[in-house]
């Protein structure tokens, strides 16, 4: 705390934002579901194969990815500023905005304006923003029924589950699963309901049909936040969003702080940018926008809830504010090798994948050395796939190697720390280095007459599970190079060369 | 060109055939190949890791050890090493580092290249005459592909093999789950990577799975081993270096 008592670091996000597991121990867990996997696999494949198709049609595909980062950058630099403007804009046009420092006071503001409509139902467009601040489980509890109108948010809430995918919160599941979820919990269903995908869906567009006429309050996200205007975007893909959007008497949105855009012009780069990162197609069926109110023409009433939660936090750490640029297309997650088999459970905050590795840990913290979310930043290849994927360029490989420092930063102790402290001090002189490698070669025993080593000790375990180690060969390149041998070849070498 | 050798630090321990390989290929192209005796690791298992300041030890002796003006090039057989020289070693120094350090850091990772990018982009060769009589796969590793965009190079090469049956790997540009202490951290994650990397190498028939990194082809090795298919692990330099048998020169009389 300072002399004045304002905390040194902002305050941190909470809500749905850290798992219940560290990640390796929640991996393990959906490792062993084939059907899974299977499903995961099948469904990010796809979704890779089409954004390749869509982006690699745009000659200027590069130069937008390009612009996007230059606005996010800009918007980030001045984020106080266009806040204000923001707000400004939507008071200007009828709207009410309310500020939430963290999902406590989020869920407070959005209970408390439902409560003044009389109704105890809400719908609900999808949104990250109320995922991570557990809106739903919030509402619940307070007595009010949140209902999901997005199809596949639908089957994850009917389904007691959480989502595994920012796109596709239902990625995990496969059609004989969802008609099995609707005949057990979808209230009207036909018993006679079969898994073809279109009486699936309208199974599902019955239902909410009858929602949409009768609930005169909905909650929404955005995807987009015009400073300049006060308009709100929502793109999607079912226009049951539209729906929530224009039919209820009130509107309520929940805004990560971070969604904004200066001007309503910056809106051409990222229509383009998201919807053919996100579900690969050129343009997503349905963008909705609005602005403040507008009398006798859709709802009357209109609040936007402008949510830190971990933000500024995220915003105040020099290196790690460039995940703050997401706009949460998800292909990083549909290209990354550890998402593709882990599925999004294992990441236990509402952002899976490598941005989800990232982001959790800005926005939430992971001070703690058993915290969960410290292991986030370690639940990576750094294969780098991601970040060629990024529709912002968000150097998502970069950004890990730089929470991986903070984590360690934070806690410098245990066996680990030794041992790369060992290692580094071995590694920094090479009289000391060929000392090690010459105990290096003890493996050899370990190898015996194998020539391979099927099993380590302690840490090095998981390695010997599933793959052997090679024995160390009986000369060092070192050692050959210093040989006689070593020297004739590379004589013969440079005569051959010679000759050439 | 004099070119110095990096032969990294798992080159130098576990794979010295990868690193004699890069130095007999070199020197037959007509270089004076050189070892500075004094190098040992790029410190990227520290920084990946977490641990930065422990790096700085390393970043200064692999400075200490290149920064020599009579050097005209650095090359290690190893995109991921040379990914670190030039991604790594900055930050490290710039952090932890005098500015002194920093600027040769700039100086030494400049001449430092990865074998493939060598050799086609600096000495301009695609054709090394090399010979290599049998049915290979090539797996491009992440940071050969992505850190330091090698591209078709080490295709470019291995295409230029006489007698060699080049086939492709399927989603050869998925990871193989290597990762260096990723393998350790997240075993499991990382042994269901490696199992559809080996079960596309397997559909490949290939004799031989090579790539750019002996780190990668470790972990990919260790799996094939252990499956008993067969195949074999092979660094892309030892290719490259291989040569026909000696026959006697044509229209010479013996």
């Amino acid at each position: 705390m300072t002399a004045l008592g304002m905390p040194v670091v902002p305050p941190r996000g909470s809500g749905n934002l850290r798992g219940v597991k560290k990640f390796p121990d929640a991996a393990r867990q959906e490792l062993s579901n084939p059907q899974l996997r299977r499903n995961i696999g099948k469904a990010t494949h796809t979704i890779r194969a089409k954004r390749l198709n869509v982006t690699g049609e745009l000659p200027d595909w590069e130069q937008l990815r390009d612009a996007g980062a230059a606005i996010k950058a800009d918007v980030l630099n001045r984020l106080p500023e266009l806040l204000i403007r923001l707000e400004e804009a939507v008071t200007a046009r009828g709207g009410v905005v309310h500020w939430a420092a963290d999902a406590a006071e989020a869920n407070a503001i959005v209970t408390e304006l439902i409560r003044r409509t009389g109704s105890d139902e809400v719908l609900k467009v999808k949104s990250m923003a109320t995922q991570e601040i557990g809106l739903n489980e919030h509402l619940e509890a307070q007595g009010i029924a949140a209902y999901e109108t997005d199809l596949a948010e639908l089957i994850v809430q009917l389904g007691h589950d959480k989502p595994s995918h920012i796109l596709v919160p239902a990625i995990h599941r496969n059609r004989a699963e969802i008609r099995e979820i609707f005949l057990r919990e979808m209230p009207g269903v036909d018993p006679e309901l079969d898994d073809n995908p279109r009486h699936l869906a309208a199974a599902a567009r019955k239902f909410l049909r009858h929602k949409f006429m009768t609930v005169p309050v909905a909650v929404s996200g955005a995807n987009f936040g015009i400073a300049e205007t006060g308009t709100l975007a929502v793109v999607e893909s079912e226009g049951n969003g539209r729906m929530c959007l224009t039919l209820p008497q009130t509107l309520i949105t929940v805004m990560g702080i971070e969604k904004l855009l200066p001007t309503f012009r910056d809106l051409e780069v990222f229509l383009q940018l998201l919807p053919r990162s996100s579900t690969g197609e050129r343009m997503n069926p349905y963008t909705s926008m609005w602005t403040g109110v507008t009398p006798g023409d859709g709802p009357q009433e209109f609040h936007l809830v402008l949510l830190d939660n971990g933000r500024t936090a995220a915003l105040a750490d020099e290196i790690g504010r460039e995940a703050l640029h997401c706009i949460r297309c998800s292909a990083c997650l549909n290209v990354c090798p550890v998402y593709e088999r882990t599925g999004g459970h294992a990441y236990g905050s509402t952002y899976p994948g490598p941005i989800g590795a990232v982001l959790s840990p800005q926005l939430a913290g992971m001070d703690q050395p058993d915290d969960p979310n410290s292991s986030l930043p370690f639940a990576s290849s750094l294969c780098g796939a991601c970040y060629d994927a990024c529709p912002v360029k968000i150097d998502i490989p970069s950004l890990l190697v730089e929470l991986r420092h903070q984590k360690v930063e934070h806690a410098r102790f245990g066996p680990e720390a030794a041992a790369m402290k060992a290692a580094s001090l071995a590694m920094s002189s090479s009289r000391r280095w060929t000392a090690a490698q010459k105990a290096a070669g003890l493996g050899r025993v370990l190898a015996g007459k194998k020539g391979k080593i099927t099993s380590l000790p302690g840490p090095l375990a998981g390695w010997t599970d599933a793959r052997d180690m090679p024995a160390p060969p009986k000369r060092t390149f070192r050692q050959w190079w210093a040989s006689d041998e070593g020297r004739a070849a590379l004589a013969e070498a440079r005569e051959e060369g010679q000759q050439r | 060109m004099r070119i110095a050798l990096f032969a990294t630090c798992l080159g130098d321990t576990m794979f010295p055939e990868a690193v004699s390989a890069t130095a007999l290929l070199l020197a037959r192209l007509g270089h004076d190949v050189v070892f500075p005796e004094r190098q040992t690791c790029c410190g990227q298992m520290h920084v990946n890791t977490g641990y930065q300041p422990d790096a700085l030890p390393l970043v200064e002796n692999y400075v200490e050890a290149f920064d020599d003006s009579s050097i005209d090039a650095i090359v290690a057989p190893s995109g991921s090493c040379v990914g670190s020289v030039r991604h790594q070693h900055g930050i490290v120094a710039s952090r932890y580092g005098s500015a002194s350090l920093c600027g040769r850091v700039d100086t030494v990772k400049a001449k430092t290249y990865e074998l493939s990018e060598f050799l086609v982009d600096v000495l301009g060769v695609t054709d090394v005459g090399a010979y290599f009589p049998h049915r290979v796969t090539y797996h491009p590793t992440c940071h050969s592909l992505r850190m330091l965009r090698v591209g078709e190079k080490p295709l470019q090469l291995l295409r230029a093999v006489r007698e060699i049956d080049l086939v492709e790997l399927p989603q050869a540009d998925s990871c193989c789950g290597f990762g260096g202490t990723f393998a350790i951290k997240n075993a499991e994650t990382s042994t269901a990577m490696l199992a559809d990397k080996l079960t596309d190498v397997a559909a490949t028939g290939a004799e031989y799975c090579s790539a750019g990194d002996s780190s990668c082809l470790m972990h990919i090795g260790g799996g094939l081993t252990r499956l008993r298919t067969g195949t074999r692990t092979i660094h892309l330099a030892e290719i490259l270096a291989s040569v026909e048998p000696a026959v006697a020169p044509k229209g010479v009389p013996a």
